[in-house]
């Protein structure tokens, strides 16, 4: 008999990887809210004052904010599908436990949307002329930042999905609850500028993320289970 | 297996079934019957558990189904009506998520399901290339897969030829045979080489005290 019994981790790693798979196929999802996120802060020195003065002040609100936006808008692709398929109502009738496939599925969808902007962000940086020494507080807050976007953008959707294109209820609901992050995380590019540590805001973004990833999947549980009804 | 005591559901200020009670035992195959509207497929997402709106008991194996979730999901399989398969992935990616999720790896089996389905070939084609009906047969192709004890078939009888329907039908009566059970709804007249219950959500019920 070739049937094998795959325990949970195997069982999390197909989730995994059907995620990434998914995602790979549709590239427009990757693709879209990674061209948003170079255009939107690439207008801002056509649009407002270029000198570099002016523009690395601002640099670390503009790369945030504009993170933030293009995590949101990644967020359409992650249950949108799976709802009107079926796939979700197989998922939440699977006798494997939910809240850690839906961690594996959002920690699929964060590899392919939310790591890119990381990577990309340094080069936004070095359009917004941001000095060098702010690059690493950038990137480490971005890492630390863009998987809690994650999970809570992914809260707003699992209660929107059932409503067709619900975009603006999404960012509605979701955005008073990322602020705390965008706060921290811009905070920090600006006090690594100032020359100060900024060691006590990676703890914080860190504590932030710890935060979601435990109770996150609990929510977004709950609201699949509303949203199928 | 499955019991259900006096259930009782509305849906929008509507009845749309009152002290509803009936068990589905092991080796026996339910049609439930009713016009369109008559609240065949929220009856069936009542039971497997994606509808919590509704007053009764539902048991199973004798015992609530709150109190042993886990055991309950494993021992029913469910079809709705979309077809829980993605269009961007081959029908071997979609099998094997459906089997990881179902806590196993078989890609043997995955095969032979598909080979059954007469989808021999198009394993590796991704399901947005396949037909309405090939689409439903790679569906289909989870209940040879699934090791549910019970099937929950909503509509299982859409987009197949008359030789798929055919083969639906011997798979549902030998899934009876082998000591399952199974509870569909179809407006397709069934021929089944087996005993089939019915449950009618049109006829009026006879209210117990």
């Amino acid at each position: 008999m070739s049937r094998y019994s795959l325990g949970v981790f195997g069982s999390l790693r197909a989730t995994f990887t059907r995620e990434l798979l998914i995602l790979w196929r549709n590239p427009g999802d990757i693709v879209n809210p990674l061209m948003f996120f170079v255009i939107a802060v690439s207008l801002f020195p056509l649009g407002g004052d270029s000198d570099p003065a002016y523009l690395s002040g601002i640099a670390a609100g503009v790369v945030w904010v504009t993170a933030l936006l293009a995590v949101m808008l990644s967020m359409e692709s992650l249950f949108r599908g799976d709802y009107e398929d079926g796939s979700l109502e197989q998922l939440l009738l699977s006798p494997q436990p939910l809240y850690f496939h839906l961690l594996a599925k959002v920690a699929g969808h964060w590899l392919l949307s939310g790591l890119p902007l990381v990577l990309l962000s340094p080069l936004l940086a070095l359009m917004l002329a941001l000095p060098q020494d702010a690059y690493a507080p950038l990137m480490i807050g971005l890492l630390l930042g863009t998987p809690t976007l994650t999970l809570i953008g992914a809260i707003g959707m699992a209660l929107t999905v059932g409503l067709g294109r619900g975009g603006l209820l999404l960012a509605v609901l979701v955005l008073p609850l990322s602020i705390p992050v965008l706060v921290f995380g811009a905070g920090m590019v600006q006090t690594a500028l100032a020359g100060l540590p900024y060691t006590g805001l990676v703890a914080l973004l860190g504590a932030l993320l710890v935060l979601a990833l435990s109770l996150a999947p609990l929510a977004i549980g709950a609201a699949l289970r509303i949203s199928i009804n | 297996m499955l019991s259900v005591n006096a259930l009782h559901c509305e849906r929008d200020e509507r009845v749309l079934f009152s002290d509803l009670s009936f068990t589905i035992k092991l080796g026996e195959v339910w049609q439930l019957q009713g016009a369109n509207g008559s609240g065949k497929t929220t009856l069936l997402r009542i039971l497997c558990g994606l509808n919590h709106d509704y007053e009764g008991d539902i048991l199973w194996q004798g015992e609530p189904v709150r109190r042993q979730v886990e055991e309950f999901r494993a021992g029913v399989f469910y079809l709705g009506h979309s077809p829980a398969i993605n269009k961007t992935l081959t029908p071997l990616q979609n099998l094997r998520w459906f089997c990881a999720v179902s806590g196993f790896a078989d890609d043997a089996a995955i095969m032979a399901a598909l080979a059954e389905q007469g989808l021999r070939g198009y394993e590796e084609v991704p399901c947005r290339h396949l037909s309405a009906g090939q689409q439903r047969r790679v569906s289909l192709a989870r209940l040879a897969l699934s090791p549910a004890s019970l099937w929950i078939l909503d509509e299982p009888f859409t987009a197949l030829d008359r030789f798929g329907v055919a083969a639906l039908e011997r798979q549902v009566a030998a899934k009876a045979r082998a000591g399952g059970a199974v509870l569909l709804t179809t407006h397709h007249q069934l021929r089944l080489d087996c005993e089939l219950q019915r449950i009618d959500l049109d006829a009026p019920r006879e209210t117990r005290a």
